[in-house]
């Protein structure tokens, strides 16, 4: 069993939280507190000292004695501008560095998912139907190569929607529910996989660093 | 080895609880929700003490990560992002520590960094692991030469565009404050194209389709994943575009990476836990399944 404090704090906080499973209890809410409170704290200090102290203030007046980043004023303002949202009287400037914010980083989106996740996506989708190898077919790439064909024009169609789902329309639409159900089926099995890596460190944490069962 | 027979017999209790429990739903009567965790917790903590090896087989996409990695030669330099913390790092983890294991062995210069706040701590612990393995330890590693970790910089997806014009304008000096020019690795290299290869282990956003986005298609720069199971099934339309070279995607994903380079860890001796939490998790949807087609039956 572990001697260090930090260990036997973080296997009765784990504890703790998973009695919610039993029910809702004091030792839970303490629990739920502390990582709540300690959580907030900690993203408050990296944020304040990373961005704040670090990227505004040194950057303005750099503890070297350089010349400061007078384009950092301009975020500055902008920063201080969004606080009046705190006041009913002059809470709608603060949309002003809202609009600045939604509009700059909008263009600044644009073209980078316009580029990887459209037009990549979209070239890579469009290859021939027949995947040769070395003079031959290579019949799993070409399988594959089909069912990406089928499911991104029944998917299409299925959300083609200036058109009734009647006789071949609606049963290749059909055809794209069932590639969409698939794709939900297989994303959920990824969650349940990744959530049960979870819970395996925690068993891990409690049996193995904890309590010193596992080896 | 006593605990292995013990929780050996106690999991085929537990097979013989779920034909029980198929029998309760079938007769109609529910199962308590608590039993049902309760379930779920012995099924995965008794297989951690199963001294059994599950058959594991490298899929395509992992080989692809392991032939990026193994491509590279001696001296070549490799920037880690780790834009994980340690909720994740069950799953993502045992990547980097079999990777920086891999790529100490052979010599190569890694250079860690994070776009979350946590992720520099994981790549210490990650290097602290890898440090203590006897081959590596004999090699004498010295940190600023062999490796470095630049720490953690916010502004997400931001870092990542920058960086393609300086990593200095990002990281003026490293975790441990050591100003940029000082550190003899980081000497003659300005931004990605002095990189032969960036590693990102990502448990969500900023993470792999950001690297994609900003470092992948606009600087050209070659790029290897490992993701939570959560993210992996985003990235891979990024995989069949060949954006991404290899991925591995979970737990699964990382045994499969331990495997393949021979650096058995924490994600080979989790994979059983996993195979029978997911067997439970697939029985118990058949049970609430035929449970709820007969009550429609019945109706």
């Amino acid at each position: 069993m572990s001697t260090e404090f930090g260990v036997w704090v973080a296997a009765l906080m784990t504890i703790g939280l998973f009695s919610f499973l039993y029910k809702d209890n004091p030792f839970f809410k303490v629990c739920e507190a502390v990582f709540i409170g300690s959580s907030t704290g900690y993203w408050a200090v990296v944020y304040f000292f990373d961005n704040l102290q670090k990227k505004l203030w040194e950057g303005i007046f750099p503890p070297d004695g350089a010349v400061g980043d007078a384009w950092l004023w301009g975020g500055a303002i902008l920063g201080i501008l969004m606080l009046c949202r705190l006041s009913n009287k002059i809470g709608w400037i603060a949309r002003w560095p809202v609009s600045f914010i939604v509009g700059a980083t909008a263009g600044l989106y644009m073209i980078n998912y316009f580029v990887s996740s459209a037009m990549m996506q979209v070239a890579s989708t469009m290859q021939s139907l027949v995947v040769t190898n070395g003079g031959g077919i290579d019949w799993q790439a070409t399988i594959g190569s089909v069912v990406v064909a089928v499911a991104v024009v029944s998917g299409l169609i299925y959300f083609f929607f200036s058109k009734e789902h009647t006789g071949a329309f609606g049963g290749v639409a059909k055809v794209g529910i069932w590639f969409l159900m698939i794709t939900f089926g297989a994303s959920f099995g990824y969650t349940v996989m990744s959530r049960m890596s979870l819970l395996i460190g925690r068993m891990d944490y409690l049996f193995g660093d904890w309590l010193g069962m596992i080896r | 080895m006593m605990g292995h027979y013990i929780a050996l017999s106690l999991l085929a209790v537990l097979g013989l609880g779920m034909i029980f429990i198929f029998y309760l739903t079938v007769k109609g009567r529910t199962i308590e929700r608590r039993f049902v965790f309760l379930y779920i917790v012995f099924t995965v903590s008794l297989p951690l003490f199963v001294k059994m090896k599950p058959p594991i087989q490298v899929s395509p996409e992992v080989q692809q990560v392991v032939e990026t990695i193994t491509s590279l030669s001696p001296g070549a330099k490799v920037l880690i992002s780790c834009d994980f913390d340690p909720p994740s790092a069950p799953e993502l983890q045992p990547m980097l520590v079999a990777f920086t294991k891999y790529a100490l062995k052979h010599d190569l210069k890694l250079i860690f960094m994070g776009l979350w706040p946590l992720g520099p701590s994981q790549a210490n612990r990650g290097l602290r692991l890898a440090l203590a393995d006897t081959i590596i330890a004999a090699k004498n590693l010295t940190y600023g030469v062999d490796y470095v970790n630049l720490g953690f910089q916010s502004g997400n997806e931001f870092v990542i565009q920058a960086m393609g014009g300086s990593f200095k304008s990002m990281f003026p000096q490293d975790d441990r404050r050591i100003p940029y020019d000082s550190i003899p690795l980081l000497n003659g290299v300005v931004n990605y194209r002095q990189i032969d290869l960036v590693m990102n282990f990502s448990a969500g956003k900023p993470g792999t389709i950001e690297w994609i986005q900003n470092a992948v298609d606009r600087y050209q720069v070659k790029l290897s994943a490992g993701n939570t199971a959560v993210q992996a099934p985003q990235v891979y339309p990024y995989l069949r575009a060949g954006q991404v070279r290899g991925l591995m995607g979970g737990m699964s994903g990382a045994a499969e990476f331990e495997l393949a380079l021979n650096e058995k860890g924490k994600a080979s001796s989790f994979i059983l836990s996993q195979m029978f939490s997911h067997l439970a998790v697939m029985l118990f949807v058949i049970v609430g399944n035929v449970a709820w087609l007969m009550t429609r039956k019945k109706k």
